[in-house]
């Protein structure tokens, strides 16, 4: 390893304590399980461990037909959103110390959407709704030539918090009312109807209103806030949902 | 090489009321109300003068006899019972799956909100303090002026 050098010379004499972590994980395999089952891991880990990263011990150590999905491992990507000790939350985010590691720590996929194998969701229910609410910039009217649309910061501020969206679906399978029939657009969509609906250069927020004025729309947040609690980029998504539900009644942004 | 892409898809015009808009902005208004409606009638009842131990038939007598009493509790009556029952209707279509079912709770829902709106506007309404041919000692006292 090119790190080994530098790690010589810090010739660091005691060593990083490690500790012995218990992992239950909700494993599902579609050939043979009929119903998901619980299965234990010890693993041996250090406190700046992230969970995927026993995720990962786990998988390439003990048991190779452990399934779950990861892309860039550092929070940007939305792809490992699991349920962790009964929250939703980004494995490669959570870290080992933050958890109480006295207790075994139980790993499950996200809830609301159909389960396919191990710790991966079907997201298409998920995307479907993010389709629906037309999450793009439109607009009639060309921009100056030469030019790009000129937006002042005030404006670029009234939607940055809901430009963070990673749609890793923590939110839309912590919410209550998403789990019950699957119908509800779920806070992401909403979130990312919110960012154009508020964006000035937009003008089809009108579009996006209507379609959340819809039965299955806005009005069926109970604000539970579980959608706020469980978002790994700290969005105020209630917040998000609560403004477009006043746009509605307004009838513009 | 150029592409084309289809048109995003255009709704088509929104027709009638929107009831679940109006729905959620009820819950709203009418909880707004009810905190004043239901903490001023607990406070009457309960606090003011003797409090609790006021509470017999002449006392709820004494009240409706007051056309503003009449008022705040038919008022009281339609905000809390509608308000229940909106909140009845969205447990409803969030747990009632099968649309069988659904049908059938809300449908039982509503009949059993009328029922109680009825029965309740009958109460306040036809309210009589002297029913003829009651035993006077469960009567209010002023009965016997009015007989």
């Amino acid at each position: 390893m090119s790190t080994a050098t530098l790690e010589g010379q810090a010739a660091p004499t005691e060593t990083v304590q490690s500790f012995t972590v218990t992992l239950i994980i909700r494993r599902f395999d579609p050939e043979v399980d009929s119903e998901p089952r619980w299965q234990d891991f010890d693993v041996e880990l250090f406190a700046t461990d992230r969970v995927l990263d026993a995720l990962h011990k786990i998988k390439w150590e003990q048991d190779g037909s452990l399934t779950f999905r990861r892309s860039c491992a550092h929070g940007i990507c939305g792809s490992d959103a699991m349920r962790i000790n009964g929250r939703n939350r980004l494995a490669c985010k959570t870290l080992i110390k933050d958890l109480d590691i006295s207790k075994p720590i139980y790993v499950e996929a996200i809830k609301g959407l159909p389960l396919e194998k191990d710790l991966i969701v079907d997201m298409e229910p998920f995307f479907d709704a993010y389709k629906d609410v037309q999450p793009f910039l439109v607009s009639n009217t060309a921009p100056e030539k030469g030019k790009e649309r000129f937006q002042s910061v005030a404006d670029r501020e009234r939607f940055d918090d809901t430009t963070k969206c990673i749609l890793c679906a923590a939110c839309t399978s912590s919410c209550p009312i998403f789990w019950t029939d699957g119908q509800y657009f779920g806070p992401a969509a909403i979130v990312n109807a919110h960012r154009f609906i508020f964006d000035s250069r937009d003008e089809a927020s009108e579009t996006r209103l209507d379609i959340l004025n819809d039965k299955e729309g806005v009005w069926r947040c109970r604000t539970t806030f579980n959608c706020s609690e469980a978002c790994p980029r700290g969005i105020q998504v209630t917040k998000a949902i609560a403004e477009v539900k006043q746009a509605i009644m307004r009838g513009k942004p | 090489m150029t592409v084309s892409i289809e048109t995003p898809r255009t709704l088509p015009q929104r027709r009638g009321v929107n009831w679940e808009k109006w729905g959620w902005i009820y819950m709203r208004a009418s909880g707004v109300v009810l905190v004043v409606l239901i903490f001023g009638h607990l406070f009457v009842n309960l606090m003011v003068g003797e409090g609790v131990h006021a509470i017999d038939f002449a006392f709820v007598a004494g009240k409706w006899a007051d056309p503003f009493w009449v008022v705040w509790d038919t008022l009281l009556l339609f905000l809390a019972l509608i308000h229940g029952a909106n909140g009845m209707r969205t447990i409803i279509n969030d747990y009632a799956q099968k649309p069988g079912l659904r049908k059938v709770l809300s449908w039982a829902l509503l009949g059993s909100t009328v029922v109680l709106l009825v029965l309740g506007a009958l109460v306040i309404f036809t309210f009589d303090p002297c029913p003829a041919g009651s035993p006077a000692d469960l009567l209010p006292s002023f009965c016997g002026d009015i007989n």
